[in-house]
């Protein structure tokens, strides 16, 4: 649905009067076209003394793209983007001199700009002080991110200890947070775990042969997911119940996929879409569970008829069809199993109990399957959407929807595509380092992590 | 599978296992599969629905089903038995309307209610012969939706002004117009040769069959029950796609018994000697619909890893002379189905499925009744002895015509499909026999087998 507010404050005369009146005032975010650059202008990296080396790589992996790298900020540059690459941070004082950096950059960063800082993760540091160096550069992005104006978005990217800034998914994950295909992804640190994964040979088409199913594919952000799938090259088998059929045609033959009307909750369910995808493609590599309802009750008055059809479909259904598969050995050499979390499962959201049990239940799914999949090759890992634009959202009361819509660092509510861009990412072959983990997509949303 | 495709050259058929008489020259032609959208009332969901409408929501179905989309299929045969003059190529405007390669070419048929079989028995023939290697049969009808055309004395008067060159010309032509000539002419289910509508023609051969109204309502809420039973195990899933909020045939009554039709009055025979026996619930009400089957060589399925459900074994068209009374109008398929099995070397028993078209209740029984009647069997079909009962237990097991409801051209693409993929689901060397009756006192017949 349309952000009213949103366009009246950015075109206009409203835009003037807005301007005025001192009202917040949501950007345009910049999201991904075929053709537009990678970030709006030059790209500053900038680093502590220690990192040197990691940040060096970082840079000439920019060069390598193309893009326009400084390594300190002049004093009259317009920035498309920052990298703050901390990787070798020992002490929370090593933190001063890259940080204060980049708060007189974040002033002449573009509109539509990025800050990503690279470091390592807390838990694996050596000593105390650098726990504290690495914990703290967490602090800092989510700060930084809240402090950004004009459709900005600050990330972190947390390499594990031994993965170098060259891994694949450490470009990967790299190039994602530079891109318009991250734009309502602000605040968060994507992590990666492991050398694992694969640079695409074009980056437009990264998941080129892949076949791939969704669920929950005839409308919203399902629809969404299985056009970004596919316009980066992925075969869809979009899949809905088969109420949903009609829409779901218009999907399948808009990507030039195949439909398969299946109710996931079906004892038969993971035998009949393994049926189909054998006997069209032979094999599967990117499966999205992405179907989910809702049935929201106060927990006073919750019943089973509202209860369990909501973990059925959002939690029991993935967890049945994902262990079919990982037995059937239908799936390709590096399979991708995506799922949709919520922020409701991390922050926990009144009148969904239900929702909130099946999207938590989700996160600790992934957490638990990651290493099964890493046997199979592959990875899982859950996207979690805060206020997105859908029909589900639009049937929430107004002044909640309000509210609801403009509680994050981007004053706004992000597009199905924006999920969808990141699930792509997750499910691209770059990203084969990044295994158990729950990305969120809220354009920072005030609650929760 | 996103890239159009040129069909490859036809490769050197190989010989086939199906029992129809000159099949050994010819490939096969399979059933892949079928789509339809749920059949409504009329006046229902589909009221503001054209045949364009539905047989495109029919058709973009399959297309999704099968992945075909941006494929240049071999050919697409629809038709529709009411039709709007401006839909003389309902088809290909459908095909253009659809994610079809707009380089799919596609022709109308119609031959009554038999439209939509005659266009899956013309394009398996091509198939056969190596021709095209897919196509999509199918057909469409709306009563809602029914053409209108103004009375023909007004119609001869607006050509002749067209024509007209001076005023005085119009003005003569203006003035042959009468009130009355205003009035609209709506098509009715009318014989032309014989004025009686289709019920009241099946009602002659009801009564004279002697059919009792006891044994048509049984046999209707058979239909209904079996039809609802085939919804509630999923196995429309795969041959349906809903369309206007509709997810299922809007005729249908699962909780229906024999009990509330015996309360319906009659509508039809009602002049006649015999008691009348033809309800509402026993014919089938005026629906709106669309149906599509997809039909293609074996290698053409096989690259594309799509299943093969049937093989069309062979077919046979009938005609009978209701306008003298020698036949009831619905019965040629009581005379083309002896002939199919002979040329076949099959009896009559030696099927596990039948599907015959529920245009009345009476016309099934009628149909059964001559089969079984020695006299009949001998003197009009010229065999020996009686072809038999059929096994009521094999006949339309997931509901028909009565229950689903009938758009004319759209019900033999509905019973393909549905015979399909029940023949698939009996496993090999299962065999199934169609007839659908029409109106012109004609039938199509057909022989299948599971792939």
């Amino acid at each position: 649905m349309t952000d009213t507010y949103l366009n009246l404050v950015n075109t206009g005369f409203t835009k003037k009067l807005a301007k005025q009146l001192g009202l917040p005032r949501p950007a345009v975010l910049r999201r991904h076209r075929p053709g537009a650059p990678l970030v709006p202008g030059p790209v500053v990296v900038l680093d502590d003394a220690a990192s040197e080396k990691d940040a060096d790589t970082v840079a000439q992996q920019l060069l390598d793209w193309d893009l326009d790298v400084r390594r300190h900020a002049g004093p009259e540059e317009r920035f498309g983007a920052a990298v703050v690459v901390l990787t070798e941070v020992a002490s929370p004082e090593d933190l001063s001199a890259p940080v204060l950096a980049l708060g007189p950059v974040l002033k002449r960063l573009a509109p539509g700009g990025r800050v990503v800082v690279v470091s390592r993760p807390a838990a694996g540091a050596t000593s105390p002080a650098a726990a504290a160096a690495r914990q703290g550069i967490d602090g800092v992005v989510r700060s930084l991110a809240k402090e950004l104006r004009g459709g900005a978005t600050g990330n972190g990217i947390v390499l594990a200890d031994g993965v170098a800034p060259s891994a694949p998914s450490a470009v990967g994950a790299l190039r994602f947070l530079l891109s318009g295909r991250s734009a309502f992804v602000d605040g968060q640190l994507v992590e990666v775990d492991s050398d694992a994964g694969e640079l695409p040979t074009d980056w437009e088409r990264p998941l080129d042969g892949r076949v791939a199913v969704v669920t929950g594919a005839a409308r919203g952000i399902g629809a969404a997911i299985a056009r970004t799938l596919a316009g980066q090259g992925a075969t869809v088998v979009a899949v809905d119940v088969p109420a949903a059929g009609d829409a779901l045609a218009k999907v399948a033959n808009e990507v030039h996929g195949t439909a398969l009307q299946l109710d996931i909750t079906a004892t038969d369910a993971a035998e009949r879409l393994l049926q189909h995808v054998r006997s069209r493609h032979g094999r599967l590599d990117v499966v999205v569970h992405n179907a989910g309802i809702t049935r929201d009750k106060l927990l006073a008055n919750m019943t089973p008829e509202k209860w369990d059809p909501v973990v059925g479909v959002n939690v029991m259904a993935p967890l049945r069809i994902t262990d079919a598969l990982l037995v059937s050995e239908a799936l390709g050499e590096a399979p991708r199993v995506v799922c949709l979390a919520s922020t409701s499962g991390i922050a926990g959201n009144r009148g969904q109990t239900n929702y909130a049990a099946s999207k938590g239940g989700v996160i600790g799914m992934v957490q638990a399957s990651a290493p099964a999949l890493a046997a199979a090759g592959g990875t899982i890992n859950a996207v979690a959407p805060g206020f997105i634009e859908t029909d589900m959202t639009a049937r929430i009361p107004f002044a909640t929807r309000e509210v609801a819509r403009r509680f994050n660092s981007l004053q706004q509510g992000g597009q199905p595509v924006d999920v969808a861009e990141t699930i792509a990412f997750l499910a691209s072959p770059q990203a084969g380092g990044i295994n158990g983990r729950t990305l969120r997509v809220c354009g920072q949303n005030m609650v929760g992590r | 599978m996103a890239a159009p495709r040129t069909s490859p050259t036809p490769a050197p058929a190989p010989a086939t296992t199906g029992t129809g008489a000159g099949a050994g020259t010819t490939r096969r032609a399979v059933v892949v599969g079928g789509n339809r959208i749920p059949f409504a009332r009329a006046g229902g969901p589909y009221a503001h629905s054209s045949n364009q409408d539905m047989l495109t929501a029919a058709l973009e179905g399959l297309v999704a089903r099968f992945g075909l989309a941006g494929e240049r299929i071999g050919e697409v045969a629809a038709g529709a038995v009411l039709k709007h003059s401006r839909d003389f190529n309902l088809t290909r405007e459908s095909v253009l309307g659809s994610a079809l390669s707009p380089e799919t070419p596609a022709y109308d048929v119609q031959m009554a209610c038999a439209t939509g079989m005659e266009t899956v028995l013309g394009l398996s023939n091509k198939i056969r012969l190596g021709q095209i290697d897919s196509a999509v049969a199918g057909g469409v009808d709306s009563t809602s939706d029914a053409p209108i055309a103004v009375s023909e004395p007004l119609r001869r008067v607006l050509l002749d002004l067209s024509r007209a060159k001076t005023p005085q010309q119009r003005l003569k032509a203006v003035s042959r117009l009468r009130p009355a000539h205003l009035a609209p002419s709506a098509p009715t289910t009318g014989e032309p040769r014989t004025g009686l509508s289709m019920g009241e023609h099946q009602a002659l051969t009801t009564a004279a069959w002697g059919i009792t109204r006891e044994a048509q309502d049984e046999l209707a809420v058979a239909s209904h029950h079996r039809l609802a039973a085939a919804y509630e195990r999923g196995f429309f899933d795969d041959l349906m796609t809903p369309y206007r909020r509709l997810t299922r045939d809007a005729n249908l009554r699962a909780d229906t018994s024999v009990e509330k039709l015996a309360g319906l009055k009659p509508v039809f025979g009602k002049s006649l000697d015999a008691p009348a026996t033809m309800t509402a619930g026993n014919s089938t009400p005026l629906s709106d619909g669309a149906s599509t089957v997809l039909l293609a060589s074996d290698e053409w399925a096989a690259e594309r890893g799509l299943p093969v459900l049937a093989t069309i074994v062979d077919a046979e068209p009938g005609a009978v002379d209701f306008v003298h009374g020698r036949d009831g109008l619905l019965m040629a398929g009581a005379h083309a189905v002896p002939r199919l099995l002979a040329r076949n070397g099959l009896t009559l028993q030696d099927f596990d499925l039948y599907e015959i078209h529920e245009a009345f209740a009476g016309t099934v029984l009628c149909n059964l009744a001559a089969w079984e009647d020695e006299d009949f069997c001998r003197e009009r079909l010229g065999l020996d002895k009686a072809l038999g009962s059929v096994d009521r237990s094999r006949l339309n097991v997931t509901g028909s015509s009565l229950a689903a409801g009938h758009p004319f051209a759209a019900t033999g693409g509905r019973i393909v499909a549905t015979l399909a993929k029940l023949l698939a689901e009996k496993g090999p060397g299962s065999r199934g026999l169609i007839s659908v009756c029409a109106a012109g006192g004609q039938a199509i017949t057909m022989i299948m087998e599971a792939a």
